[in-house]
């Protein structure tokens, strides 16, 4: 059967792994292959790291840190952040990215899952949602890095997703905004929601604070794996713990 | 003992130079057989899909000369599948190098999950003379990231469930394949490459 993933993710920023709360007060927590290499050896099923610069400022070079985490680690990782061409997506995925995930240009410009699913396969293109209620409903947020930067409407979370699917989309990763950093769970109805409405592989983001919520966000709504960042970097949770415990609660994991 | 890889000009390629480097095994990179001469077995990886990537190694002359090669092969992934015989993938079935009996079909997870088969799955089934899987055992874990598959046949050495059965390690003669990624599947992978390396055959 196929097991359940734990992503811890990395957001970047300068070359060094940081960690805001609700995406903002970015505290350094370490540095990128070092953080890498323990995570992997700790059990990490697959790495996601988030250049989190690199959308407003309008960067897409490949960063040259992709390559040498790419050597570190032997399993799965995902470089997301300002990837808005078929060149930069290659860039990344010829360093050694596996997959390259799209979130804001995705969001100006569809056609990019198109093509980026035409040129690499659908297996290597992420498609990131962020996602918060905006006047009652969950919509997609985006240029997250800057506030002052949003240039287009907030789209229906869920439509989004169907949508990002259908033109070739291999995976989403929805990211509620609302629980991001506070450690409270994850968005059990928002997740439930998506997971209607997703075909692909789904992967939970945001709220993870406790060894209970991996279960519960499993448990209920089906998703295909749980991301998480601060309960890691700051060692409430430890990944050997975790995924013993989630075994022993009956989850299906790589130990 | 010099591997092969061929350049398929696909995006995992990187990570199979990588995994030969952290095993300490001498590689090139060979664009058509000529750049192979000097290896003693090949490594054909591939992503994407199939089309594509038979039209590459048809222009590079890498699929007559592999229809005809005694070296051990082994394909990753995409490059297990273009073993085979014809891919459904796509609408019009493509023709593949022929090297294994099998055909290439849309993998139906049924109620087991999405679509595609992404993610770490137990080996089973596994052929107690293989190889590849000296060390390996039932129930361990590899990285698998693909929506077709092989059902098992006479040529299955080792097989994932996954909604029906995938077949995860293929063999006829010097020629085989994973349909996983061992390059990204940590120890498990690192020895299943590392056996094809050091195999003396």
């Amino acid at each position: 059967m196929l097991a359940k993933r734990i992503i811890p993710c990395l957001d970047v920023k300068d070359g060094r792994v940081v960690k805001g709360v609700r995406f903002a007060d970015h505290v350094d927590v370490g540095g990128i292959e070092d953080l890498a290499r323990r995570y992997a050896e700790e059990g990490a099923d697959e790495l996601v790291f988030y250049d989190i610069a690199a959308s407003p400022e309008g960067r897409e070079v490949e960063p040259e840190w992709v390559g040498r985490v790419a050597r570190a680690i032997d399993i799965p990782f995902c470089v997301a952040g300002g990837i808005r061409s078929v060149d930069a997506a290659r860039a990344r995925l010829f360093a050694g990215a596996d997959k390259i995930s799209v979130n804001t240009p995705a969001l100006k410009n569809p056609d990019l899952i198109d093509a980026l699913a035409k040129e690499f396969g659908s297996q290597c293109v992420v498609v990131g949602v962020d996602s918060r209620v905006i006047e009652g409903e969950w919509r997609t947020h985006q240029n997250t890095g800057d506030p002052g930067r949003t240039e287009i409407g907030h789209r229906r979370t869920l439509d989004w997703i169907a949508e990002a699917t259908g033109r070739g989309a291999g995976e989403i990763v929805l990211n509620c905004m609302d629980q991001d950093g506070v450690r409270e769970g994850y968005d059990i109805d928002q997740l439930a929601a998506a997971r209607a409405v997703c075909p692909v592989p789904l992967i939970a983001s945001g709220g993870a604070g406790a060894m209970e919520h991996f279960a519960d966000v499993f448990g209920r709504a089906e998703v295909d794996g749980a991301l998480a960042a601060s309960v890691f970097h700051r060692a409430v949770i430890a990944i050997p713990d975790l995924k013993r415990w989630l075994a022993d609660q009956g989850v299906e994991v790589r130990l | 003992m010099t591997t092969a890889i061929i350049d398929t000009s696909t995006a995992n390629i990187a990570s199979v130079r990588f995994a030969l480097e952290r095993l300490d095994a001498p590689y090139v990179l060979a664009r058509e057989p000529d750049d192979a001469r000097g290896a003693d077995r090949l490594i054909l990886p591939g992503v994407g899909a199939a089309g594509p990537a038979m039209a590459r190694l048809r222009a590079t002359g890498w699929a007559d000369a592999l229809r005809t090669e005694n070296r051990p092969v082994l394909g990753l992934c995409l490059g297990m599948q273009l073993l085979f015989e014809v891919s459904e993938e796509g609408g019009a079935p493509i023709p593949l190098l022929t090297l294994i009996p099998g055909r290439v079909e849309r993998l139906n997870p049924g109620g087991a999950g999405p679509w595609p088969h992404m993610g770490w799955n137990a080996l089973d089934d596994l052929a107690p003379d293989e190889p590849l899987l000296e060390g390996i055992s039932p129930g361990e874990r590899v990285y698998f990231v693909h929506g077709y598959r092989v059902a098992p046949g006479p040529f299955t050495r080792a097989t994932a469930l996954y909604g029906e059965p995938v077949t995860a390690i293929a063999r006829k003669g010097n020629v085989a394949g994973c349909q996983f990624h061992p390059e990204r599947s940590a120890k498990v992978g690192a020895r299943i490459l590392s056996n094809f390396i050091r195999a003396s055959s």
